[in-house]
């Protein structure tokens, strides 16, 4: 196997070597790459273009690649989120439920779309494609915490609890979101 | 006695005629091999095997009339295979339909009018009209390439200049991000083409694309720009000249 050490982490920031650690332990093999795209979106809360070249090199993936494998699962994003992170699920399910409704309130309230995150940076909205609480339908997983039968005035109240709560707190663990099934 | 070894060669029927082929071969390598006619925009000889556009559906029968792609499916002993009925003609003749109606499809004003192969397919198979409302799409057009230029509004998916700059040239610069209706061609980290590193401007993508999304610059309608401010100043320093 090519040595790939000759190849430096963009910085001297110690998350990168947890992201070196998954792609040794994976003996830096090109099919190693969702397992390393993991490891920096948990690192880092998400994945910017240095980190993405920067696996493309180390993993010797071309970066269009890359990028297509990024892109391609609703579980990586390339934009840093908020410190709060409402996934609306939309599977069969909670869509039938009224999930759509639920994306509105929050479009009318903050002004944000699916994959947007507020200006001030404080919340996220994203849709996932079944969370598996199909009984709690519609469900919303608001910080990693799954709220279940949502109604959109109710929905409101936890967002505004969640945002007053901790102010300008740390932000939240990304992993806590669920990993995305395929439908 | 030793046991019967397995054979490779399988029998299949098509259309109701007998044909065989080696296992490792697709119905679509048989159906060739036999001047039996397939449609087919993503599948190009040299490339390995995309599936992506469904031109090549054929029906089989003793798989309860399921609807395989030839391209991608290989022969099994037995098969009966069906490559034209109504409906299978009329699900071809849908696909295109999606195609166009999904992009900017304008025969008129494409620089590939003539030698596009979704405009030979849609003459070939019959499809002259569309029954779906075109998306209208607005798609990044790339034209920082010094030589080339990629129309996304026309990309059918075919995923041909992904493979082919992958396979053969071996550099990778394209591929395929997002998906469903959101899907498009990229360059690199969605980088304009003209800045990429990795692009060899071996010029392969543009010309196997099977339509106008990859073009040299210079063929477009809007390039074909005229400058006749010389005939003013000729004309009038001649007549001083007099």
């Amino acid at each position: 196997m090519r040595n790939q050490t000759n190849i430096a982490a963009p910085s001297d920031d110690k998350r990168w070597k947890l992201v070196e650690a998954t792609m040794r332990r994976n003996g830096y093999r090109p099919d190693a790459l969702i397992e390393t795209l993991h490891t920096v979106q948990e690192s880092f809360g998400y994945l910017d273009d240095e980190s993405l070249q920067y696996v493309a090199r180390k993993l010797r993936v071309a970066s269009s690649q890359v990028y297509g494998v990024a892109t391609f699962y609703h579980f990586f994003t390339l934009k840093p989120q908020g410190k709060h992170v409402c996934a609306v699920c939309t599977g069969t399910a909670c869509y039938i439920k009224g999930a759509e409704k639920l994306i509105e309130e929050v479009h009318d309230n903050y002004g944000i779309t699916p994959g947007q995150t507020t200006p001030d940076g404080e919340l996220s909205l994203v849709t996932v494609r079944c969370v598996g609480a199909c009984g709690l339908a519609p469900a919303v997983v608001l910080d990693g915490e799954t709220h279940g039968n949502m109604k959109p005035g109710q929905m409101s109240k936890e967002l505004e609890t969640a945002i007053n709560k901790t102010g300008s707190a740390e932000p939240v663990s990304h992993t806590a979101i669920p990993e995305v099934m395929p439908q | 006695m030793t046991a019967p070894t397995r054979s490779h060669i399988k029998t299949l029927k098509i259309d109701g005629k007998d044909y065989s082929g080696h296992e490792e071969e697709t119905i679509l390598d048989i159906a060739r091999q036999n001047d039996l006619f397939l449609p087919t925009l993503c599948q190009i000889d040299g490339l390995s095997v995309a599936g992506a556009c469904r031109l090549c559906l054929v029906e089989v029968k003793t798989w309860n009339n399921r609807l395989v792609p030839a391209c991608t499916t290989h022969v099994e002993e037995g098969i009966e295979v069906l490559t034209h009925s109504e409906r299978i003609d009329n699900y071809r003749r849908m696909i295109l339909e999606l195609l166009f109606s999904e992009g900017n499809h304008v025969c008129a004003v494409c620089v590939s009018n003539g030698n596009c192969e979704l405009q030979a397919l849609a003459q070939k198979l019959g499809m002259d009209h569309v029954r779906f409302p075109n998306l209208r799409p607005v798609r990044v057009v790339d034209m920082t390439h010094d030589r080339f230029v990629l129309d996304r509004n026309r990309c059918v998916l075919c995923a041909r200049c992904v493979r082919v700059c992958d396979e053969i040239e071996g550099a990778h610069t394209w591929d395929i991000t997002g998906r469903g209706i959101d899907a498009r061609i990229i360059s690199d980290l969605d980088t304009p083409w003209g800045s990429s590193d990795t692009c060899t401007r071996c010029g392969k993508c543009v010309n196997i694309y099977p339509v106008g999304a990859l073009v040299e610059k210079g063929s477009a309608i809007g390039e074909m720009v005229k400058h006749h401010d010389f005939l003013e100043y000729i004309a009038e320093m001649r007549e001083a000249r007099e």
